[in-house]
């Protein structure tokens, strides 16, 4: 099976060119200050920064290809594909210089260097790039989702094959990559939504789950785990209490005894799925629809032009309970997802944790099944959803930066159920997540205050 | 009768390259790698460096058997093929095995080229193709005390300049000109050759050997000039040829090589050919050439290996253009596409930026046609030849960037590739 591997990644539209990475390389690669040492190159083009809508900023750098040119292009067998690393690794006790690889590389990513006089090459710096760390704006990242993939593949499905979620939902995604993190020492309550719908709880008798499942009412969901999780405790077993609720029955009907179970600090990890609306009964508004949504129950036409008013943000109120932990999370960033539902579960043992999880859904919102990462990444770089997590001695931290977002008619333009709103609607939508990432902002400056 | 699903005949980059991308498709099926050499893969563009000793023999393998193992592929060293029979999809090996195929591949590569010199046939020679020509050769320089080398092509040169780092008194004699024609100008090949007369080389440009002769335990070349020269080492370099001998009667169609189409078939049902076998597609003209150059072969053994397993993402091959990386004495010399416009597909053409620092040894031309770029040559110029080649295949259009890509290739180069790829 294929590996899935770490790597850098870039994003043009933050850079500004400064080159601290490429004095960090040229450092860390040769103790030297001459960028020309550096195996990662930002190339800038001042004529290109008037163009419109064009970045002026491009890289070249090693892109740890998959099918290497140009390991297939050394006659000497000093070029080789680390599987286990995923790096391309560069032999000099085998390397003649005769530096066919750099015919082979398309990127820029392996170059004579007649300083040192033999060809180099970026190696990630085992797994710590140099780049990485000095990025001032957060246009270099190091991306760990492969490892990650990796370390949950190792892990037993603990759901039955065949769950018919509609084609191109993330929450299957989402509730099997979790399951297999979680294990099997476990109690799921599913309530009311579409996650039972696709068929976790089951049916003709048998369960959609290897592992004990339920299906509480939408009300009592968080009720029922915290009496469970009282009779383990009694019997004295450490069984984790997971909740995989959609936002209905956890921001509207189910509230009330999620909020009676956050107060009173219940060991569980409560985890909202959020597509914004009752989907599986037939798109219907909730609490979490945005304003100007389209919905079956807030329609667009002469009275109405999509839902009237704005959605609640049910992290953050679950914040204000002060539980052990609470975290926003997003399926276009999995490592920042995995480090985030290791902490919850982590918490659930002292007490109650809340991880909200977004779900774009293409049958409900109207765009294409493809795009739903796509959708997810644009949410959060639009910043109309921010990642951030919360802990009471910690408070609130932002995770991934909320500054230089991209424009949200981006994220917007995609999505066929806000496909009517008018340029007010726009401006009220921006107002509201500027106001959004105020609110938040100003609570981790007190964070970092106290 | 053996049966294999897919037959690679061959074993260095093309084959090899060919393997990997069927093992991409199809991890199963039957895969056996025949080859007429004894060793594991290794590739011929080593040698020089087994003969100047910097790569050891057993250090030069591309493959190992844990590969093979690993990838469920046979390998069978020293089987050459005697003849194909491609109505009843069949090989005969020199042993008498017959081997059945569903599909087979040609990548035997090329054997030196030998000239109708008088004499030579009765003298003592050798070449530069095989792991066991590189030992021979590292052998006899080391007792050898004067050597002449025929042919100043890429093996000639290298070996030349082993030869007289070894401590020998090399002399090169050439036909044409130049050193390494068809990849440097005259100008160009003139600051290589000025390279090896510093160092010692004896450099006999434009002349043409009339016999050889054998004498005692070394040889006597005779110029047409009318000078005679003697050594006791003969390394003959003077090109190679597309091994094609068991083609004869199968009703593969060749010329100077195995002619295949732009997926690397060849004329016969189930038959692809690919490396420096083949004759194929000319990036500038229409016609089909023998290129015999390293990333060529690898190219053409991904595209032939991706038709063999019906990869659905098989692409066209864009036809061959020249490429060189050499190093000598230190120095680099790059050359990517055109690089000559007195003569061939672009005679004529004047769009030519010359820059040429002969003190510091430094060289650049650039040929444009029509805002593309045609082909990028340099000395001791700092170049990515895997980005001008894209610039040059993809026919990217240069006009805004000409001036920024004639000051600056390296930066402009890497800044539209990048561009590209986004």
């Amino acid at each position: 099976m294929a590996l899935g591997y770490n790597t850098i990644t870039f994003n043009p539209d933050k850079c500004d060119g400064c080159g601290d990475c490429m004095l960090a390389c040229s450092q860390a690669k040769a103790g030297s200050d001459d960028p020309v040492h550096s195996r990662i190159q930002i190339l800038t083009n001042d004529a290109d920064a008037s163009a419109e809508g064009q970045s002026a900023i491009e890289l070249a750098m090693c892109r740890q290809c998959g099918d290497p040119k140009c390991v297939s292009s050394c006659p000497a067998a000093a070029l080789s594909k680390d599987l286990s690393s995923g790096t391309i690794d560069w032999d000099s006790s085998k390397c003649v210089n005769c530096l066919l690889c750099t015919v082979g590389c398309a990127f820029g990513g392996i170059t004579y260097n007649a300083e040192v006089g033999h060809v180099t090459k970026c190696d990630t710096c085992d797994g710590n790039p140099a780049c990485v760390k000095v990025c001032p704006h957060g246009a270099l990242e190091y991306n760990t989702s492969g490892s990650v993939y990796n370390r949950i593949g190792d892990k037993e499905d603990l759901f039955v094959p065949g769950l018919s979620a509609c084609q191109g939902c993330n929450s299957e995604l989402l509730i099997r990559h979790t399951l297999r993190n979680v294990g099997s020492n476990v109690v799921v309550a599913t309530p009311p939504g579409c996650i039972p719908g696709m068929g976790t709880v089951g049916y003709n008798g048998k369960t959609g789950t290897k592992v004990p499942v339920f299906h509480p009412l939408l009300t009592n969901t968080a009720s029922m785990l915290a009496g469970i999780k009282k009779q383990y405790n009694r019997l004295g077993r450490d069984v984790t209490m997971l909740a995989l609720a959609g936002d209905g029955g956890v921001g509207d009907v189910g509230f009330q005894s999620l909020s009676g179970a956050a107060e009173r600090n219940e060991q569980q990890l409560f985890m909202c799925v959020d597509n914004e609306g009752y989907m599986n009964t037939g798109m219907q508004s909730s609490g979490s629809t945005p304003a100007g949504s389209w919905t079956s129950t807030t329609p667009v036409g002469k009275e109405m032009q999509g839902k009237r008013t704005d959605a609640k943000n049910m992290a953050k109120i679950m914040m204000m309970h002060n539980c052990e932990y609470v975290a926003t999370a997003s399926l276009s960033f999995m490592d920042d997802y995995y480090d985030k539902l290791d902490k919850a579960l982590a918490a659930s043992k002292r007490g109650f944790a809340y991880l909200h999880v977004y779900a774009p859904c293409p049958t409900g919102w109207r765009f294409p099944a493809a795009e739903t990462i796509e959708v997810c990444r644009k949410q959060v770089e639009s910043n109309f959803v921010t990642l951030w997590e919360f802990t009471p001695e910690q408070g609130l931290q932002f995770t991934r930066s909320v500054d230089k977002p991209a424009p949200l008619v981006d994220y917007l333009k995609q999505i066929g159920k806000y496909r009517h709103l008018n340029q007010d609607q726009i401006d009220h939508l921006q107002r509201r997540v500027d106001s959004q990432v105020r609110s938040l902002k100003a609570f981790e400056q007190s964070s970092a205050v106290s | 009768m053996q049966h294999s699903k897919y037959l690679i005949i061959g074993s260095s980059h093309a084959a090899l390259e060919a393997i990997a991308a069927i093992r991409m498709q199809d991890p199963d099926g039957s895969l056996t790698l025949i080859t007429r050499d004894n060793h594991l893969p290794y590739s011929p563009t080593v040698l020089p460096y087994v003969v100047s000793g910097r790569s050891h023999p057993d250090n030069i393998s591309l493959k190992d058997q844990a590969y093979f193992d690993l990838h469920a592929i046979d390998f069978i060293p020293g089987r050459r093929v005697e003849k194909l029979e491609p109505d009843n999809h069949c090989v005969m090996l020199d042993n008498g095995q017959q081997w059945q195929y569903d599909k087979l591949l040609l990548a035997t590569g090329a054997s030196p080229l030998i000239p109708p010199v008088p004499g030579l046939d009765q003298t003592n020679f050798l070449v530069l193709r095989t792991l066991d020509d590189a030992i021979a050769l590292r052998q006899a320089s080391d007792q050898a005390k004067k050597a002449i080398v025929l042919g100043a092509g890429l093996v000639g040169m290298h070996g030349a300049e082993n030869l007289a780092e070894a401590g020998l008194d090399v002399t090169v004699v050439e036909m044409q000109a130049q050193v390494l024609p068809g990849y440097f100008d005259p100008q160009a090949a003139g600051l290589i050759e000025s390279a090896f007369s510093q160092h010692g080389v004896t450099m006999k440009m434009g002349h043409r050997a009339v016999r050889i002769e054998q004498k005692d335990k070394g040889c006597q070349v005779e110029l047409e000039s009318g000078e005679t020269l003697e050594a006791d080492l003969l390394l003959v370099s003077t090109g190679v040829k597309p091994v094609t001998d068991y083609c004869a009667g199968s009703g593969i169609k060749t010329d100077q090589g195995i002619l295949v189409d732009d997926h690397m078939a060849t004329n016969q049902t189930d038959i692809w050919a690919a490396g420096d076998v083949t004759q194929a597609a000319d990036f500038y003209s229409d016609a089909q050439v023998v290129t015999g150059i390293l990333p060529d072969a690898v190219e053409q053994g991904r595209i032939a290996g991706m038709a063999m397993s019906d990869d659905p993402c098989l692409k066209s091959y864009s036809g061959g253009i020249p490429i060189n990386t050499y190093t000598f004495y230190g120095q680099q010399a790059i050359s990517v596409g055109a690089s000559d416009v007195s003569t061939g597909t672009l005679a004529g053409c004047s769009e030519v930026e010359l820059s040429v620092d002969t003190d510091n040894g430094f060289f650049q031309k650039i040929i444009f046609k029509d805002n593309q770029l045609q082909g990028i040559s340099g000395i001791n110029a700092a170049l990515d030849p895997g980005i001008m080649w894209q610039l040059i295949l993809r026919r990217i259009d240069l006009a805004e960037d000409k001036a920024d890509f004639v000051a600056k290739p390296l930066e402009t180069g890497r800044r539209l590739m990048s561009k590209t790829w986004r």
